[in-house]
């Protein structure tokens, strides 16, 4: 089992195609929708991670070049460094995927899983202590 | 009824009882407030949050042959000279010549007071008393004379939340705001906020003895537009913006961890700032003011892009909730100060005090009760 992390970007001509359809049937990879932000008809993207068995992740990927279908794979995640961090939560209203958080203390809560690498949050925080890794 | 002076007393013996602004609301619901006014000397409050209206003065001290600066940078950012010699004063939201936004006075007073060595640069036009022209040297906490933190607006007694109603995201003081409604930004240390546990300012005036950046620090003055006549609820506390303080301490005592460097994407740099101030309970009434709790502090919510007016006001314990509902859409809130560092220093306020090391002062003379705020108009030249 392997794991991708993808945004694919629907331009007006792929719109309405059933791509994640497909992939499912063909490859027999799962899907786990992140974040979509894709008006039936217009441009849109489409944050996903992609599991299944190695080849078949792979073959996945291969098809939407085939189809011309422009994504992106996130290499990248981001980082905080805990120990500077003021909890003071500018952070968690630009986050779109509830990545970040307050927990019950009042203190700032992040959950790499939910993270879309949006990279938001970094120049939301006055003290500058969240970074993109490679 | 007790006085500032009988609370002292029992400080100095190790036997007041100190609660923190949010302890006291669970004790006065337990036992009622005349109860817990007999049994209760201090409640500690505290905030750390972003105070733009920030700043320091630092005598850098003579140098041979000395120089009247004329103007100054420290570490690139400039600082006001149109003092004596070698008077400074440092403000907040001052930024780099060369580092931009990335870097303000904030962080200068941040890194001044870590200790580190900061880069001054002074010209001068040369006088027959201080014929230098121009000095390029550091200075750090331990070579000046001098530092005190100078803050002429801090501690604002409650602070309206920010939304955005245009199509753009925008980038204030107030943090980033998304396009239509996206989010809601708000700023408080709400129930724990020194200025909201007395309402009427009746124990805090000029004089008042507080934390300041984790040193002892003093209200110097009211705070500028400081605006005690501000609408008010039924249990008086300000629906508003309303009383602020000036305050002052010594910038060598203070600590990093309450003394912090901050940059507003697009906006600029600030300070934030840590402040706790203890609350006498001289009475049933202090006790019931210092038992206000969020659900009782309400704030309007204001349009940053300056489109859109609301009636609606939303109280504390909602926006803390990670959402409220507004034009009818959920929508996400977030606050801009830290309240875990708010309640750390309502707690070493409640330690110092628990441990007589830090005694009460009452008012040299109380805060204004009524005052105005003017708008700058254009005028005429006359
Ligand atoms: S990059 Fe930051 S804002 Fe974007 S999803 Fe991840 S945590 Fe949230
Ligand atoms: S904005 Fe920065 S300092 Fe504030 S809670 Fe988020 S990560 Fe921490």
């Amino acid at each position: 089992m392997t794991k991708a992390k993808i945004k694919i970007y629907f331009s007006k001509g792929n719109v309405g195609k059933p791509i994640t359809y497909e992939l499912v049937k063909k490859y027999d990879v799962m899907f786990n929708i992140l974040h979509a932000d894709i008006n039936y008809g217009s441009e849109g993207n489409l944050i996903t991670e992609i599991s299944g068995e190695e080849k078949n992740v792979a073959d996945a990927l291969k098809y939407l070049d085939e189809l011309d279908v422009k994504y992106k794979m996130y290499t990248k995640s981001i980082i905080r460094d805990e120990d500077a961090c003021i909890d003071c939560g500018s952070c968690t209203s630009v986050c779109p995927s509830g990545a970040l958080t307050m927990n019950d203390n009042d203190e700032l809560q992040f959950d790499k899983e939910k993270c879309l690498v949006c990279e938001l949050c970094i120049k939301a925080c006055p003290i500058g202590i969240i970074k993109v890794e490679l | 009824m007790k006085t500032v002076a009988e609370i002292n007393e029992k400080i100095k013996k190790g036997k007041a009882v100190v609660v923190t602004a949010e302890q006291v609301i669970q004790i006065a619901k337990e036992k009622g407030y005349k109860r817990a006014a007999e049994e209760i000397d201090v409640v500690t409050t505290g905030t750390f949050g972003p105070m733009c209206s920030s700043g320091a003065f630092i005598n850098t001290g003579h140098s041979n042959p000395p120089i009247k600066m004329q103007s100054v940078t420290l570490n690139d950012v400039p600082a006001y000279a149109g003092l004596a010699a070698v008077d400074l004063y440092i403000g907040a939201t001052e930024l780099s010549n060369t580092l931009g936004m990335e870097y303000g006075g904030g962080h200068v007073i941040e890194d001044f007071v870590a200790g580190k060595d900061i880069k001054l640069y002074a010209k001068s036009y040369g006088t027959d008393c201080y014929p230098r022209k121009e000095i390029l040297t550091t200075i750090n906490k331990n070579n000046v004379n001098q530092a005190y933190m100078y803050n002429p607006r801090n501690a604002y007694q409650n602070y309206p939340a920010a939304v955005n109603s245009t199509d753009k995201t925008i980038y204030t003081y107030m943090g980033t705001l998304l396009p239509r409604y996206g989010n809601i930004n708000y700023s408080t240390a709400g129930e724990l906020s020194p200025l909201l546990n007395d309402p009427y300012y009746r124990t805090i005036g000029i004089g008042t003895r507080i934390f300041l950046g984790g040193a002892i620090g003093y209200v110097s003055w009211q705070g500028t537009q400081h605006n005690p006549s501000q609408e008010r609820g039924e249990n008086g506390v300000p629906t508003s913006l309303a009383g602020t303080i000036a305050v002052t301490g010594n910038l060598k005592d203070m600590s990093t961890r309450y003394v912090k460097g901050a940059t507003y994407y697009k906006y600029g740099a600030s300070l934030f700032v840590g402040i706790g101030i203890p609350i006498p309970i001289i009475d049933e009434e202090m006790l019931m003011y210092t038992a206000v709790a969020n659900k009782d502090i309400y704030t309007p919510v204001v349009d940053k892009s300056g489109n859109e007016t609301y009636d609606i006001k939303y109280n504390y314990e909602q926006l803390r909730s990670g959402s409220v509902e507004f034009k009818g859409k959920k929508v996400l809130t977030a606050p801009l100060s830290s309240l875990t560092r708010a309640r750390e220093i309502a707690a070493t306020l409640k330690d110092w005090i628990q441990h007589s090391n830090f005694t009460l002062s009452e008012a040299v003379t109380p805060l204004p009760k009524e005052d105005k705020i003017n708008k700058l108009e254009i005028r005429e030249m006359k």
